[in-house]
């Protein structure tokens, strides 16, 4: 049964949702880039032409995921990630700064963003520490190593100065806590953000007192356990003492633009025609949606290009003006059901690098789908990242097909496996 | 756990975000509204409105073009104020008061910044209209009037004040709307319909073309053009008779309850009321508490009537058979009603009905009236069958014609003296004024003429109205439907008759016009004031109402003159003259036209203001 044809063996359920993402994406692209005079559909000079032609070039970079051997993705994934490394290094001698973010190499009218492909390589060498049976993520050292993978293109990111894209790595935690990273990693991670937002919305004395409440209530409630005491108040210590940070981080590390965003999604003293403009004509976009939408290519927010970068970031605001709730909820579930599937492959492999890559995808295409939605519809503050397939750019398209085909190779790749 | 942990916070992300979504797209309708707003701009284009011309067909009130500045105060950027202010002449805090109160109708929509300029004022602005992001042009049709009389008939244009927007969606600001009279009657007819342009934008307020290829636009709708009843001629006519006089004249046509003239006096010309100038003149006009220019009294002045009320007293107490045409009453300079109660009365010895009229002879009517009520057993009775009569000449209500409702008049009925005096106790003697047109009645110069139609037409009228003829359309139907009142025809026949000789034997001697056969009445009405504190009585009011001519009446009318001493002194004279002019169209009595051109009642108004009556108990 060895190396059967990978045409039989693809998944042909993620291929089909992919094609409709992508498709679907590039219709609404068609309809937020549409001139006053359409010409052709390929018409370079358009942005739809331009996303087309992406488009198009998937369909050699897929098929030459599918014919590589499965095994150099995880053979060479040290490679991968070095080099996603110096790339981003680089970027500091030969970047582009676009909006104070030096994250682009550009190559004549051709433009690359390394953070993507940091994001696959990131994947696969994380996956391929994991996949050894020595390790045990409940070592300490271990540990350190398994954070140290993350933390260098992550610090690297940082420095360009992109938070947003940084976050996305964060994602990445999910996976070690499938491998067995203890649970408190991900609880004190939850906690963190829970304070901090709760920190800025109410009263630091009525905070204090919650918390106190909240750590008695579960000290008497786990009696039986025979917990020791002392770490209660250690916890307890740490986060009176993180909430009380808050505010100095709020003011003094966070830059200008990230407090405002912040502000934008409480409602405080927001001047809609400065830092709250784009949210909100994003809700107004959307939320003039209905049932049904306005129909294709008829929405008046779109064609009155009130939404700023409506064909990238926010390409989902048209979505939700043309197609309404209806419309949204389709994308969504495709979506949804597209995560769903690869995990559920990922928890067929029998390697365990394939299954940790899956992982891997399923919790960075998640959260880009999630923070670039929730941003739009106030649940979430606003970081620029892309919608996958969906949104126009060759780097993402490209590096979101890559992350995706690597891992049905990897899935149709499993019967060879022993 | 390990591995369902992602898989459920997928799904219940995704649920946050389904319900978040459907909550800002089907349960919040604010951002459909705030959609539009953004996106869609509304032009709207504003049509002629309708012309206004007189029963023979002379045109009374034509249009004007004029432009509207509006400003829509978020689109405002670099605005050069300084030139904006010297371009249009305004101060710099006019113009920032200006902008605030536009904010306030909305950031978003244009509103009026500097209303109905002419050509010459906006020429200027225009050129540089480009540079000045934020305001825009509307072009809209101002009236213009071709006569300067009529203006109580005509009534007025305004723009739509808040309250008019908050009511009726059709107005928005800058609007204009008509105001009294004919405009705000026909309002809807005159005006037209706006058409509406929707205009797509883009997020700069660039026009990007028309919002889905225009299928919701509309093209604007001209106003209709009506013709009045009114007659132009007899109306000026009646205006300049009014000269220096305080009251109103009413002309209506029998036949039909056409409107040929309605006079009040003093009046403005409507052209005033036009164009820049329009706010501050009319706050001159409404400020004029002693004149009260705006105060339409043919139709809103309820004064007591007097004698031409006898009439109607003589109809109801022969349509009640207690007098007939030769029942006679003896007059001794007046009438004792009860233990030193008594009218006086000019007239002396026997009366029949005939002279009785003519002689307007209190005791007659006084003696008719208390016959009239007796004949009941019971005062309350004898009183509401007597107000019912009344009321079918329409007195005491509404009349139901097509300008500003105007005043109900006051006829009493039992029960209105039954809550005078709650113990009973009130007789046909305790309301004897009644019989004169003293005491509790009150009419309008309108409802006087009516009654006169009335009588013309021997039993019925038509509901006064103004509008002849409405382009593609029809008059109201309440308009050509005949009200008959309770008193039978063959009793008007001696009142007529004694009307008529009002001119040949009676009060009006001296009015007679040469071919006309003339039927009038005289009236001269008390009439009180508080001056002070203290209730004096003003001079007499002078009334007369008169039809003309006596077979086949062409023409019912009624003259009222403030403070006018009796009837004969001036509203007589006016009311011939008038009826001359319309049956004959030219002036015999060039003497007594003078007079009442020349001269007026200035010298007796003064008296009020000059302190005449402060003395006087």
């Amino acid at each position: 049964m060895r190396n059967q044809s990978v045409i039989n063996n693809v998944d042909w359920p993620l291929i089909f949702l992919y094609t409709a993402l992508v498709l679907l994406g590039w219709m609404t692209i068609y309809s937020a880039s549409l001139p006053t005079n359409p010409g052709s559909i390929f018409d370079l000079s358009e942005i739809y032409g331009k996303q087309m032609l992406f488009i198009m070039m998937c369909i050699p970079l897929i098929s030459v995921i599918l014919m590589l051997d499965a095994k150099i993705y995880e053979k060479y994934s040290l490679i991968f990630y070095i080099l996603s490394l110096i790339l981003l290094a680089g970027l500091f001698v030969a970047g582009k700064t676009i909006k104070g973010q030096t994250n682009w190499y550009a190559f004549g009218g051709f433009s690359i963003q390394p953070s993507e492909f940091a994001k696959i390589a990131t994947s696969l060498i994380l996956s391929k520490y994991l996949s050894d049976v020595q390790i045990n993520l409940k070592t300490t050292n271990n540990q350190m190593v398994a954070f140290g993978i993350l933390a260098m293109p992550v610090l690297l990111i940082m420095m360009q100065p992109d938070a947003g894209s940084a976050m996305i790595f964060l994602s990445l935690a999910f996976v070690l806590h499938r491998e067995g990273l203890p649970s408190w990693y991900l609880w004190t991670g939850f906690f963190a953000i829970l304070l901090f937002l709760l920190a800025l919305l109410i009263k630091l004395q009525f905070l204090v007192v919650y918390i106190i409440a909240g750590i008695i209530i579960h000290y008497v409630l786990n009696r039986k356990n025979k917990r020791n005491i002392f770490i209660y108040v250690i916890t307890l210590i740490a986060m009176i003492g993180f909430t009380f940070s808050v505010d100095y981080v709020f003011n003094n590390v966070l830059e200008e633009h990230q407090k405002d965003r912040i502000n934008v999604l409480f409602d405080k003293n927001v001047n809609i025609q400065a830092e709250g403009y784009n949210l909100n004509q994003s809700m107004i976009a959307i939320g003039s949606g209905s049932w049904t939408g306005k129909g294709y290519l008829e929405g008046t927010q779109t064609k009155g290009k009130f939404v700023p970068e409506q064909h990238t970031d926010y390409i989902f605001t048209t979505v939700g003006e043309e197609w309404g709730f209806a419309g949204s909820m389709v994308v969504i579930v495709l979506f949804v059901t597209l995560l769903l599937r690869i995990l559920y492959l990922a928890e067929r492999q029998k390697s365990r690098f394939s299954r940790t890559y899956g992982y891997c995808v399923a919790a960075l295409l998640f959260t880009h789908f999630f923070v670039n939605i929730a941003m739009l519809i106030k649940l979430f503050p606003t970081i620029g990242v892309p919608l996958p397939f969906f949104s126009y750019g060759g780097s993402s398209l490209f590096a979101f097909t890559t992350l995706l085909f690597i891992f049905i190779k990897l899935d149709a790749n499993k019967v060879n496996e022993w | 756990m390990r591995k369902i942990l992602l898989p459920a916070i997928i799904i219940a992300a995704a649920l946050l975000i389904t319900v978040r979504l459907y909550y800002l797209q089907i349960l919040d309708d604010s951002y459909n509204e705030a959609s539009d707003n953004n996106a869609v701009k509304i032009k709207y284009e504003y049509p002629e409105r309708g012309y206004i011309y007189d029963r023979n067909g002379e045109l009374l009130v034509a249009n004007q073009p004029s432009y509207d500045i509006m400003v829509t105060p978020n689109e405002m950027k670099d605005t050069d104020t300084l030139e904006i202010c010297s371009l249009l002449s305004i101060t710099k805090e006019e113009f920032i008061r200006k902008v605030e109160k536009a904010k306030v109708y909305s950031p978003r929509l244009p509103s009026i910044f500097l209303a109905q300029l002419n050509k010459k004022e906006f020429a200027a602005f225009q050129e540089k209209i480009r540079r000045f992001k934020g305001f825009d042009i509307v072009k809209r049709s101002l009236r213009d009037y071709q006569v300067n009389e009529a203006a109580n008939v005509f009534g007025y244009i305004q723009q739509v004040n808040d309250y008019i927007i908050q009511k009726n969606p059709y107005y928005k600001s800058g609007d204009l709307i008509g105001r009294q009279g004919v405009e705000e009657m026909y309002e809807d007819v005159l005006r037209g319909v706006k058409g509406v342009k929707r205009i797509q934008r883009d997020r700069f307020g660039r026009e990007i073309g028309p919002f889905k290829e225009g299928m919701y636009d509309t093209i604007a709708v001209k106003g209709k053009d009506i013709t009045l009843t009114l007659d132009a001629e007899l109306q000026k006519y009646g205006e300049s008779l009014m000269f220096e006089k305080r009251g109103g004249i009413v002309a209506l046509e029998p036949k039909t309850g056409e409107i040929l003239a309605l006079v009040t006096a003093p009046n403005y010309d409507p052209s005033i009321l036009v164009g820049r100038k329009r706010s501050e003149n009319y706050t001159k006009l409404s400020r004029d508490t002693i004149g009260v220019p705006l105060f339409d009294r043919g139709l809103l002045a309820e004064y007591p009537p007097g004698s031409p009320f006898k009439i109607l007293t003589g109809l109801i107490g022969l349509q009640e058979e207690v007098i007939d045409e030769n029942t006679t009453f003896i007059c001794h300079h007046g009438f004792f009603y009860g233990r030193g109660a008594f009218m006086k009365c000019h007239d002396s010895g026997p009366s029949k009905l005939h002279n009785g009229i003519y002689n307007s002879c209190n005791t007659y009517f006084a003696s008719t009236y208390k016959l009239t009520i007796d004949k009941y057993d019971k005062p309350k009775d004898g009183m509401d069958a007597w107000s019912n009569h009344l009321k079918s000449f329409g007195l005491g209500n509404f009349l139901g014609y097509d300008l500003p409702p105007g005043r109900r008049g006051l006829i009493p009925d039992g029960d209105y003296y039954n809550r005078y005096y709650p113990n009973g106790g009130w007789r046909s003697t305790t309301t004897i004024s009644n019989a004169i047109g003293q005491g509790e009645i009150k009419m309008t110069p309108i409802q006087l003429a009516n009654m006169m139609a009335t009588v013309a037409n021997e039993g019925y009228y038509y509901t006064p109205h103004i509008i002849k003829n409405i382009q593609d359309g029809e008059i109201d139907e309440k308009f050509t439907t005949k009200h008959e009142t309770t008193i039978n025809k063959e009793h008007f026949k001696p009142v007529i008759d004694g009307l008529y000789d009002v001119y040949n034997l009676g009060t009006a001697k001296s009015l007679r016009v040469e071919g006309i056969e003339i039927c009038g009445k005289t009236g001269t009405a008390e009439n009180y004031a508080k001056i002070n504190g203290k209730r004096v009585k003003l001079q007499d009011h002078s009334v007369f109402v008169a039809f003309a001519p006596r077979h086949d009446p062409k023409i019912a009318i009624a003259v009222f003159i403030e403070n006018g001493y009796w009837g004969a002194r001036w509203a007589g004279p006016i009311a011939s003259l008038m009826i001359e002019k319309y049956l004959k169209g030219e002036i015999t009595r060039k003497d007594l036209e003078t007079k009442m051109l020349t001269q007026g009642l200035k010298e007796e108004y003064d008296k009020v203001i000059n302190g005449y009556y402060n003395n006087k108990q």
